[in-house]
């Protein structure tokens, strides 16, 4: 929280100055941009005349109307209570998006014919190469997190060894060390295992910093209560600093979730058929780059706003104990 | 003098690093005693109770707790630690908690209690701290007085032989002092052994069956809240005792 006041700030977005300067930004800009090309300079036609021959009168009017109309919205939404005012936002900002890609011609027909399969074979891929590896990167966090805070040498050599090799190189770097240098060491192994092994050392090492700033975190008397009591070192840390240490490392954990979702199209270097080795592919033969491109996009986005929504559920259910 | 000795601390010495915070400690606590420790703030007053249950390490003599020497390379400090309680000057409770797990989760890991027994006895020691009806809350939804009496509660349901307090009231608001010191009041009345840490010399007197004062890591004086308050033999205590009593 930011803990807002109780005396209520102006609200910029209505006053005069703000106003006005956004008006002008927003003329200059759409000024510079020639619109007279767009379903814009058609609309305007009535008063422009045939908009390609409109000159610069053509342009200035076009972007006098996007200016005014621009700032007569923002002003509008200032209006509006808090949650409207996001749903509002959130909603143009899709629908600029929109514009954005209709701008590519994009034949849905195509999308529809290969998106099935773009599910079935890679998202499905897609999460299951994530969600492995985070689970053995969160085991590997603890394990290197409780061996870096520890006293052991030997632990404590291997943890920042680790962390450092495994945060130091590029993850795809990573992916070919092991998929072409293990086979090296009589070791054949497949590209799925290879890329969930590669992703899970990787994401592992930086979880296990997340981990232990976690465990720190905790007061130095919960492990004075828990010793007190008779708990030895691995119910003290199981059931009463790594409970705590959970809203700690929550947030960043989340991120790095998202981030390996989106980190796991790295693995389609080695040919694993997940979403975006699938979204190269499946177009080419058509020359139909950008509708797999875009349609692989919108699912990785779709999932990490999943995994965003599953976030928020977690850390207000955390959040319970700290309530008064 | 034939009760038994609950905790016997012999020639007992400590360093952190350089600096000797205890020095030559000799005590012993029977069965049933009340003792109240007092002094300057950094006198060691703290460090010597954790040594009790082997919070704190010492480098020279030897603590006997329930008959087990402390040492480094023990195996069973468990052992040690469930039988003696400990209540800290700013409560420690597990905020993850609600109140009652936290005193029932030392009986069922430790003790291996069955989970109705442990509530049983969880809700039985709340009682004693009055405090029964906030067996649901978290430890952040409570008062400073409650959560120490929670801590005092969580401490009693392990069935130690020995509590030991340090300075449980310092933390807290002037009006919440006097319910946990009732609190502990009772506790003395029931025969509990107590080890005590505090500045309230209302409670000293009421309760201790000894006084020791310490200055400097070492003891300084140990006589009957009697013979302490109305005929201190050392200088430094008279000083002491001048200063506490003056307000
Ligand atoms: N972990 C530590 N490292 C170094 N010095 C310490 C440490 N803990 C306590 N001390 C020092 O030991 C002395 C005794 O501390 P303490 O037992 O807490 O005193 P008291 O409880 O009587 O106020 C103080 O001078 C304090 O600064
Ligand atoms: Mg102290």
């Amino acid at each position: 929280m930011l803990y807002p006041d109780t005396v209520e700030s102006v609200v910029l977005v209505h006053q005069p100055r703000f106003v006005a300067t956004m008006f002008a930004a927003a003329l200059v800009v759409f000024t510079v941009f020639n619109l007279t090309g767009t379903t814009m300079g058609e609309l305007m036609r009535p008063v422009i005349g045939e908009p390609l021959q409109s000159g610069f009168y053509g342009r200035f009017a076009i972007a006098l109307v996007i200016a005014a109309l621009f700032c007569l919205n923002i002003v509008l939404i200032g209006f509006a209570s808090l949650k409207i005012q996001i749903a509002i936002v959130w909603i143009e900002l899709l629908l600029v998006f929109l514009a954005f890609f209709q701008t590519f011609h994009l034949s849905l027909p195509f999308i529809e014919q290969k998106l099935p399969f773009l599910i079935a074979q890679g998202l499905v891929t897609t999460v299951y190469v994530s969600a492995i590896s985070i689970a053995i990167a969160s085991l590997i966090a603890i394990l290197g997190a409780v061996a870096k805070l520890s006293t052991n040498g030997f632990a404590y050599a291997i943890a920042s060894f680790y962390t450092s090799f495994f945060r130091g190189l590029p993850l795809l770097m990573q992916v070919y060390l092991i998929y072409l240098g293990l086979p090296q060491l009589g070791i054949i192994i497949d590209a799925v295992p290879a890329g969930i092994l590669a992703l899970s050392l990787c994401y592992g090492a930086y979880m296990t910093e997340i981990f232990r700033s976690g465990i720190q975190s905790i007061d130095r008397g919960q492990w004075e209560a828990s010793r007190s009591i008779g708990f030895g070192f691995g119910l003290t840390m199981r059931k009463i600093i790594l409970p705590q240490a959970l809203p700690v490392i929550i947030p960043p954990t989340g991120n790095q979730f998202i981030s390996m979702l989106k980190d796991s199209s790295l693995v389609s270097v080695i040919g694993v058929w997940e979403l975006m080795f699938l979204a190269r592919t499946l177009g080419q033969k058509t020359f139909q780059h950008m509708e797999m491109l875009i349609s692989a996009a919108m699912l990785y986005w779709i999932m990490s706003i999943c995994l965003e929504l599953i976030q928020s559920r977690i850390e207000r259910h955390y959040a319970r104990s700290k309530v008064r | 003098m034939s009760a038994e000795t609950i905790i016997d601390v012999r020639n007992v010495s400590k360093w952190y690093g350089a600096f000797q915070v205890l020095t030559d400690i000799n005590l012993k606590v029977r069965k049933g005693e009340r003792i109240v420790i007092c002094g300057p703030s950094g006198s060691g007053k703290s460090t010597l109770i954790r040594c009790f249950n082997r919070l704190e390490a010492h480098q020279e003599g030897e603590i006997v707790v329930n008959g087990i020497n402390l040492h480094a390379k023990m195996r069973n400090v468990s052992d040690v630690r469930r039988n003696v309680g400990m209540v800290f000057q700013h409560f420690n409770l597990f905020p993850h908690m609600t109140v009652l797990m936290n005193c029932m989760v030392g009986p069922m890991w430790i003790s291996g209690v069955p989970e109705a027994e442990a509530r049983a006895r969880a809700l039985k020691y709340l009682e004693r701290v009055r405090i029964p009806e906030q067996a649901n809350k978290f430890p952040v939804q409570l008062s400073g007085g409650q959560q120490q009496r929670v801590a005092i509660a969580r401490s009693l349901c392990m069935q130690p032989a020995v509590m030991l307090f340090d300075e449980p009231t310092s933390a807290l608001d002037p009006e919440m002092v006097s319910e946990v010191l009732e609190t502990m009041t009772a506790l003395a009345k029931d025969g509990m052994t107590m080890v005590c840490v505090t500045h309230e010399m209302g409670f000293a007197r009421a309760v201790a069956d000894r006084v020791i004062f310490m200055n400097g890591g070492q003891i300084v004086e140990e006589a009957t809240p009697d013979e302490f308050f109305t005929s201190p033999k050392h200088e430094r205590t008279q000083v002491f005792l001048s200063q506490i009593l003056k307000h």
